[in-house]
């Protein structure tokens, strides 16, 4: 009976706790729903007869194909660098982080400039061969696939990488003592053990690639996203607009079931670290090798010597003193966002292992659906509260005789509130990942030594997740590097960052000299990966 | 406990700083402008304007879309003073959103052509741009070449590059033609276009004019603009420049252009501000340092589009670019044109 009460009142007490959290996500999503309550039988007709069907089509193969792209690449790389040795294994660790820090716009950019018709490869191909007609076009589906694969794969190559480290070798031994062969043991009980990581990376990048606008208009090619844009921007209806969203929202939260019916009823409790690794030979060995250079060199070192060859044209013209300061002022907005947000993360992640309950899950899940909103979408969803908030607020002030201020609008608070909406899922991923592993015995441990949910927090599951903790604050530091459209809308007047600089250059095409803003995001992004990798090596050892 | 306390703090602290470094707010002899044309383009114009006038300028920019709904949401109490875009569209959009005012000003009556702004005066064209034909040198004689209605006969079959229609410059391109030619026509012509395309649309102008030179297509269509940048990087690219529609309505025409807000707290500095625009120094500025066509038809152009010599514009008013703009974009969606 009193176990009952207590039950409940548990029960009870999840929503509100997760509640506030999910409000920073909840409140700029209803603001863009509420908008889809006024009809727009005109827009919707020609929507749904002409542009519809062919974003529906095209959203669909690019999910998956990414999708598999990034599994494919993700899990063999964590695997091959994880688990296995070959020659350059310990460079290949760390630097196939890298392309994490290379926008995935401007990734698409050089890599269609290299291999469209006009670029220096066909270019190239045709002053030998006279004819390059019958080389595949890289902006096509194929292309986008590809393109998007190799910017997001990251996600899924870090978050496998840490399971593997933790438990690959020690699983492939066991599976081998019980009779399996290496290879069955990797699909039957390595690669399951690691599921929640892998889905935890896989959702992430699928989320990017749904709200990716950037990539996919440097294509031409037509996604849910393009189409949410052309009713704004073309047919002028922001309320079908965001009918649209909401459709790309319901579909997130499909694809958010899926995920968690891929951890359904697992447990992950192994942490033991791996004792040796497997020794690659012969045609494997430099294969390996061969791989890992392939897509280091595709996916960051090219781009990033294109990079440089524009910044060499143009950086007398573009650099000047004001650099250091949209370099501070990224720097330190990517930090602040990234600990408040990581912050958040672990509260959120905390409050899911303690509430079992389905409706804390169901607000946990959907405290998480920022990262899959196209981020402009988003950004006027935070920014109408807002307003309207600093309006009532100016009123206030004037009531008491002060003049009025623009008191929100003014601060960071407003941008790192919104960043927070957006880049929730990005530190909730790995922080979630590695909270599964605490066993329900060691919190039943800690609650019958009568600590309560918090007193738990700070001493069994901080110390428990800290390594996804770091990851988190790293993947977003170097997100709101990149990130464009909510910096663009809420930051306060002459608070200009790096991204902000990419976007005033190619928003008029001039793609050669958004090299400059573009190349000091990578490198800065580049700390936090090398340190997020170090972290990685070192707690093998 | 101890740690969560400390914890708790580092977050305050990170929060409370952000506030501290918020930026000063504005003072009386300020200008705030909201503008959708990037910086670079506009830093040097109020620069000009700041070392003549002493009036300081605090601009933020954005795309169009969120700026319009940034001074929606705003409301009253909006700090903005001038709206900057660089499409007629969205002026017209802002118009309609009622977050511009009227203004009467001689000074821009006078500088600025009727056609290239609101009949109701709450917006002025401060730049041209111009979009018409191009085509490579090597494998096209430009007697060959006519209309923008042209380019969808079969002659031009897999010879043809355009944009995508996703880009508001085609979109009111599309629309004019509306305007003159009716829906039918129009879409009989758009259709023409894209069964000619020699290749998927392309992401931007600057592509697109590479495209030609390398022989991928013959013919596009862009703003005069993007072709003076890659002249003034290369001048020996073999793409040439055509004025469309020469014996009829004129060459299409959209223009960059501003309007003083509804709630504007300085509605005079920012009306002064448009009207400095529009004068000598910044129509100046304007023409050689992007490639633009003065509006003001006092002031030459620059010596690089010198050289197309003059051109007749089609004189319907660009507001109806932005009317017509979502029929432009609903027929180009039934035309298969991406």
């Amino acid at each position: 009976m009193q176990s009952a009460a207590r039950s409940l009142r548990q029960l009870g007490r999840g929503p509100w706790r997760a509640l506030p959290i999910a409000g920073l996500t909840l409140v700029p999503l209803l603001v863009v729903l509420a908008s889809a309550f006024e009809p727009q039988p005109a827009v919707w007709s020609h929507l749904a007869e002409y542009v519809l069907p062919s974003v529906l089509k095209n959203t669909l193969i690019l999910l998956l194909g990414v999708g598999i792209g990034v599994l494919l690449l993700g899990v063999t790389l964590a695997w091959l660098t994880a688990v296995c040795d070959f020659p350059g294994r310990r460079l290949f660790a760390w630097s196939l982080m890298l392309p994490l820090a290379m926008p995935a716009y401007v990734l698409a950019f050089v890599q269609v400039g290299l291999l469209d018709f006009t670029g220096p490869v066909q270019t190239l191909l045709r002053d030998w061969l006279g004819d390059s007609r019958w080389f595949p076009p890289i902006r096509s589906t194929g292309g986008v696939i590809l393109v998007l694969t190799l910017a997001f794969y990251p996600y899924v190559y870090l978050l496998a990488r840490n399971a593997f480290i933790t438990q690959g070798m020690r699983a492939i031994e066991a599976a081998q003592a019980l009779g399996y062969t290496r290879v069955q043991a990797f699909w039957k009980v390595a690669l399951p053990m690691a599921r929640p990581w892998i889905a935890g990376g896989l959702t992430l990048a699928l989320m990017e690639t749904l709200a990716d606008f950037g990539s996919v208009s440097i294509f031409s090619f037509d996604t849910f996203t393009t189409a949410i844009y052309k009713a704004w921007f073309a047919l002028f209806n922001l309320p079908a607009a965001s009918q649209l969203a909401s459709l790309l929202v319901l579909f997130v939260l499909v694809l958010a079931a899926v995920d968690q019916r891929l951890r359904h009823n697992r447990r992950y409790a192994a942490k033991h670290f791996s004792p040796g690794r497997i020794a690659l030979k012969g045609i494997a060995r430099w294969g390996a090798t061969l791989f890992c250079g392939t897509i280091l060199a595709v996916a960051f070192a090219i781009p990033v010597v294109q990079l440089l060859v524009w910044v060499s044209e143009v950086w007398r013209a573009d650099f000047d003193a004001r650099y250091p300061l949209f370099l501070w002022h990224s720097v330190w907005l990517a930090s602040l966002a990234a600990l408040l947000v990581a912050a958040l993360g672990l509260l959120l992640s905390a409050i899911r292992l303690h509430h079992r309950d389905s409706l804390t899950q169901a607000i946990v899940r959907l405290a998480t659906l920022g990262y899959a909103i196209p981020g402009t979408v988003l950004a006027v969803g935070v920014f109408i509260p807002i307003a309207w908030l600093d309006n009532r607020l100016a009123d206030l002030t004037t009531l008491f005789g002060m003049d009025s201020v623009q008191i929100l609008k003014g601060s960071l608070a407003v941008m790192l509130l919104a960043l927070a909406a957006r880049f929730l899922a990005v530190a909730f991923q790995p922080i979630d990942a590695a909270m599964q592993r605490i066993t329900p015995n060691q919190n039943n441990a800690a609650r019958a030594l009568g600590l309560s949910p918090r007193q738990t927090l700070f001493r069994l599951q901080l110390p428990m997740v800290r390594g996804g903790l770091l990851t988190a604050i790293l993947i977003v530091f170097v997100d709101v590097m990149k990130e464009m459209p909510i910096t663009l809308m809420t930051r306060p007047f002459g608070w200009d960052t790096l991204a902000v600089r990419v976007f005033e250059m190619t928003s008029e095409g001039m793609w050669e000299r958004a090299a400059l803003p573009s190349l000091a995001i990578v490198l800065t992004g580049l700390l936090p990966v090398i340190l997020l990798v170090k972290k990685s090596e070192i707690s093998l050892h | 406990m101890k740690k969560s306390v400390s914890f708790h703090r580092a977050a305050l602290f990170a929060i409370s700083l952000g506030g501290l470094i918020a930026t000063p707010l504005a003072v009386a002899d300020t200008v705030t402008v909201y503008s959708a044309r990037n910086e670079q383009l506009i830093k040097p114009l109020f620069d000009a304007y700041t070392k003549e006038t002493g009036t300081q300028i605090q601009v933020l920019t954005d795309k169009e879309g969120p700026l319009l709904e940034r001074l929606k949401a705003e409301g009253a109490k909006s700090p903005a003073d001038v709206l900057i875009t660089v499409d007629a569209g969205y002026l017209w959009h802002a118009g309609q959103m009622g977050v511009l005012r009227p203004i009467k000003s001689p000074t821009l009556n006078a500088n600025v052509p009727a056609n290239l702004r609101d009949p109701k005066g709450e917006w002025y064209g401060l730049s041209v741009r111009a979009r018409t034909i191009i085509y490579n040198k090597k494998f096209v004689n430009p007697s060959r070449l006519s209309t923008y209605e042209a380019l969808a006969d079969p002659e031009w079959k897999g010879k043809l590059c355009l944009r995508t229609s996703k880009k508001v410059y085609n979109q009111s391109l599309v629309a004019t033609m509306i305007a003159t030619l009716g829906e039918q026509k129009t879409e009989a012509v758009v259709r023409g276009w894209v069964a000619n395309l020699a290749t998927d649309v392309f992401a931007d102008d600057s592509a697109l004019i590479r495209a030609v030179a390398a022989g991928q297509c013959d013919v596009g269509i862009v703003n005069t603009y993007y072709l003076a940048r890659e002249l003034d990087k290369n001048p020996n690219l073999p793409v040439g420049l055509f004025w469309a529609n020469q014996k009829e309505r004129g060459v299409h025409v959209n223009i960059s252009g501003a309007g003083v807000t509804k709630h504007a707290p300085n509605p005079v500095g920012g009306q002064k501000l448009i009207e400095w625009l529009s004068g000598d120094t910044a129509q100046g500025i304007y023409t050689n340092d992007d490639f633009e066509y003065p509006v003001n038809p006092k002031i030459k152009p620059d010596s690089i589009i010198r050289h197309w010599g003059p051109f007749k514009m089609d004189l319907i008013n660009v507001s109806k670019a932005g009317e017509l703009q979502g029929a432009a974009t609903r027929l180009m969606d039934r035309a298969g044109y991406r």
